[in-house]
């Protein structure tokens, strides 16, 4: 048959001679190279401790931005919960009261806003259908847990810090 | 003497129980305790060498092939084989025989002046050797032969057949 | 003062004991620490500094756990097999010499439990006792993978046996004596006889590789063929105990390989030591020396666990059959030549 590539390597079977049947040499030759690794710098990331840096469109977990002004971004609107594929997201939503208009830039915010981490698939839906880029999966990994009840994450944990903290 | 005794008792003992286990794989394993108490008797004997080769070859390789063929043959009350009146008679017979012995050398029995040893390094390996290869020369090249003529008749045993149409 | 002598063997019988285990408990983390950097990796450092009380963690996860007898075993057999497994561990080093006598105000005191006339046959018994462990458990757990782990381990061994003794026959026809202490001393400083004997050297460690059931020849246990061979059905400290004899197996036959062959205690420059640093110290030195070679075989090992693949059944049985015994024979007959012409 015509070689398509010239990377085709006829492998013939010779029979051994006296010193390959033994194996010793080849034993050697294997001890040297696991001795080789003995010597190695270890590849490993201490994980907790330490960190491999995250590539730019790494999608951890998620957090709702507040504008410049430090009040939350988000409306409410819903648009994050329709898109996603996971169903992960829930919210209530309630009128902003008077007096309130340094919490919430809308008239309308979320009062509860719940993402379930174990549903979640970091898919970043919710981000690019949100119209007031008010959540950003731009976190850490979401860390894990004991009870699946502590993987819903509610506002407490998603809003960003006040800004002048 | 009163380990004598006792251990002589732990080999009457753990023989009797080679017999009348149910189970042959128990069987063996109180046959090796048995050889063990064998081999406690050599050590009151001065016999260390004769003590450690008991322990070795027979409870460390004889026993342990027994041990592997009960285990791999699965013996239990579906596949004992039922019991041929010949296999009877022959039980019978061998019964009598041992009976007949045992009666004749209590019979023989009598209280014999006690041994007393005159080299406490009899039973080292060195004298041991020196008389085996000297003294006992014949007998011991015999029996060498015989194992050689077990063995190759194993070998036959185990060979397979060349095929007739081959 | 017949007391103070009991009493003195008797710290030393439990210093040895507790050393052997110690030794052993620290081989699974030295174990698991060598596997990560044979394999570039960092191995476990949770417990402690570099992970030191990891054998700790472990040992008390073995005692926690829950013990399981299956209803289908038979009782009391499935407990007679670690405990034996152990205990024929445990008593091998009886007959190792140490050190040499250890001079301590006027008293000598021998670094070795029992000098018998027959110590190395002692050794072969005990080995060969250790198989009763694994095959009375893998038989008494009625399961089939540890029944056919517990039939591989016994045959293996057996096979191995034979090799192992004809490996050692050539060297006591050069040492004239079974007492590891006399061979020992026969030694003196760079006399070993891994120089006489080097062949019968390799035949015997491949031999006691086997005999551990240590990788290559880790058949009895092979995970991806037998579950976990004859200690499937174990749990808790019973497996631990299984576990335990293996290193503690590994630990004295590496005693043992430095003993018969690498000189024990014996190192070149002893006499000059001795001189210079008294009685007292310089026996010390030479149980320094002889831990350095078992820790140094211990490594050694672990190293090959780590670098050679397992034999298939059928090859281990044709390299202890077909190749070993005759090489052991033929260096038999070597020696004898080499004895009869040059002396």
């Amino acid at each position: 048959m015509e070689p398509l590539s010239n990377k085709r390597k006829v492998i013939a079977f010779k029979p051994l001679n006296l010193l390959e049947r033994t194996y010793l040499p080849e034993i050697a030759k294997g001890m040297a190279i696991t001795m080789k690794h003995f010597f190695k710098k270890d590849v490993t990331i201490r994980y907790p401790e330490q960190k491999r840096e995250f590539s730019e469109n790494f999608r951890g977990q998620h957090s709702l931005k507040r504008d410049e002004d430090g009040k939350e971004r988000c409306t409410a609107c819903g648009l994050c919960a329709l898109s996603c594929p996971a169903e992960a997201i829930t919210m209530t939503a309630a009128e902003r009261q008077p007096g309130e208009e340094n919490l919430y830039r809308e008239e309308k915010y979320a009062a509860v806003y719940e993402i379930n981490m174990l549903r979640c698939i970091f898919c970043g839906l919710c981000e690019e259908a949100c119209p007031k880029e008010a959540i950003y999966l731009d976190g850490d990994i979401v860390p894990t847990d004991f009870l699946r009840k502590d993987f819903i994450y509610g506002k407490d944990k998603l809003v960003e810090p006040p800004l002048n903290q | 003497m009163s380990t004598f005794y006792f251990i002589a008792f732990l080999s009457i003992f753990f023989s009797l129980l080679v017999i009348f286990a149910k189970n042959p794989v128990h069987s063996v394993l109180y046959l090796i305790l048995t050889f063990f108490t064998f081999t406690i008797h050599y050590i009151l004997l001065n016999a260390q060498f004769l003590a450690v080769v008991n322990f070795i070859v027979y409870m460390g390789a004889i026993m342990v092939l027994f041990l592997f063929v009960m285990m791999l043959l699965n013996l239990n009350k579906e596949t004992e084989p039922g019991k041929h009146y010949l296999a009877k008679l022959a039980g019978v017979i061998a019964g009598g025989c041992l009976l007949v012995t045992l009666v004749g050398s209590l019979k023989a029995y009598k209280l014999s002046a006690p041994v007393i040893l005159h080299d406490p390094n009899l039973g080292l390996v060195k004298n041991l050797g020196k008389v085996l290869f000297s003294e006992f020369l014949l007998p011991f090249e015999i029996s060498s032969v015989l194992l050689l003529s077990a063995m190759v008749g194993a070998v036959l045993l185990a060979k397979k057949e060349p095929r007739a149409t081959a | 003062m017949e007391l103070l002598d009991i009493g003195i063997k008797f710290i030393l019988i439990v210093v040895i004991f507790l050393i052997s285990l110690v030794v052993a408990m620290y081989s699974t983390y030295a174990e698991r620490k060598l596997a990560a950097f044979f394999q570039d990796r960092v191995g476990p450092n949770r417990a402690g500094p570099f992970g030191m009380l990891q054998p700790l963690a472990d040992g008390a996860k073995m005692f926690m756990k829950e013990e399981i007898i299956p209803t289908r075993a038979s009782g009391l057999l499935f407990i007679v097999g670690p405990s034996l497994a152990i205990m024929t561990a445990c008593i091998g080093s009886a007959v190792i010499p140490w050190g040499q006598p250890i001079q301590i105000g006027s008293r000598i005191i021998d670094l070795q439990v029992t000098d018998i006339n027959v110590g190395i046959l002692y050794i072969f018994g005990v080995v060969s006792l250790g198989v009763y462990g694994v095959m009375i458990g893998g038989w008494a757990s009625n399961n089939k993978y540890s029944l056919l782990g517990a039939i591989r381990a016994a045959s293996q061994n057996i096979s191995y046996e034979v090799s192992m003794g004809l490996s050692i026959i050539a060297l006591l026809m050069i040492t004239g004596t079974l007492s590891l202490k006399e061979i020992t001393e026969q030694q003196h400083g760079w006399h070993w006889n891994i120089l006489k004997q080097p062949l019968g050297f390799i035949i015997f460690m491949v031999c006691s590789f086997a005999e551990t059931n240590r990788s290559p020849f880790d058949l009895p246990e092979c995970e991806t063929e037998l579950v976990g061979g004859y200690h499937t059905e174990y749990s808790s400290m019973k497996l631990g105990f299984y576990l335990f004899a293996e290193y503690i197996n590994m630990f004295i036959s590496s005693a043992v390989m430095a003993t018969l062959y690498w000189g024990g205690y014996n190192y070149p420059g002893m006499d000059w030591v001795a001189a210079h640093v008294g009685p007292t110290i310089a026996p010390l030195i030479g149980v320094a020396v002889m831990f350095a070679k078992v820790f140094s075989f211990i490594f050694f090992f672990m190293w090959v666990r780590w670098t050679i693949p397992r034999f298939r059944y059928d090859q281990l049985m044709d390299l202890g059959w077909r190749t070993l015994i005759p090489l052991a024979i033929a260096n038999i007959v070597l020696t004898g030549i080499v004895m009869t012409f040059f002396k």
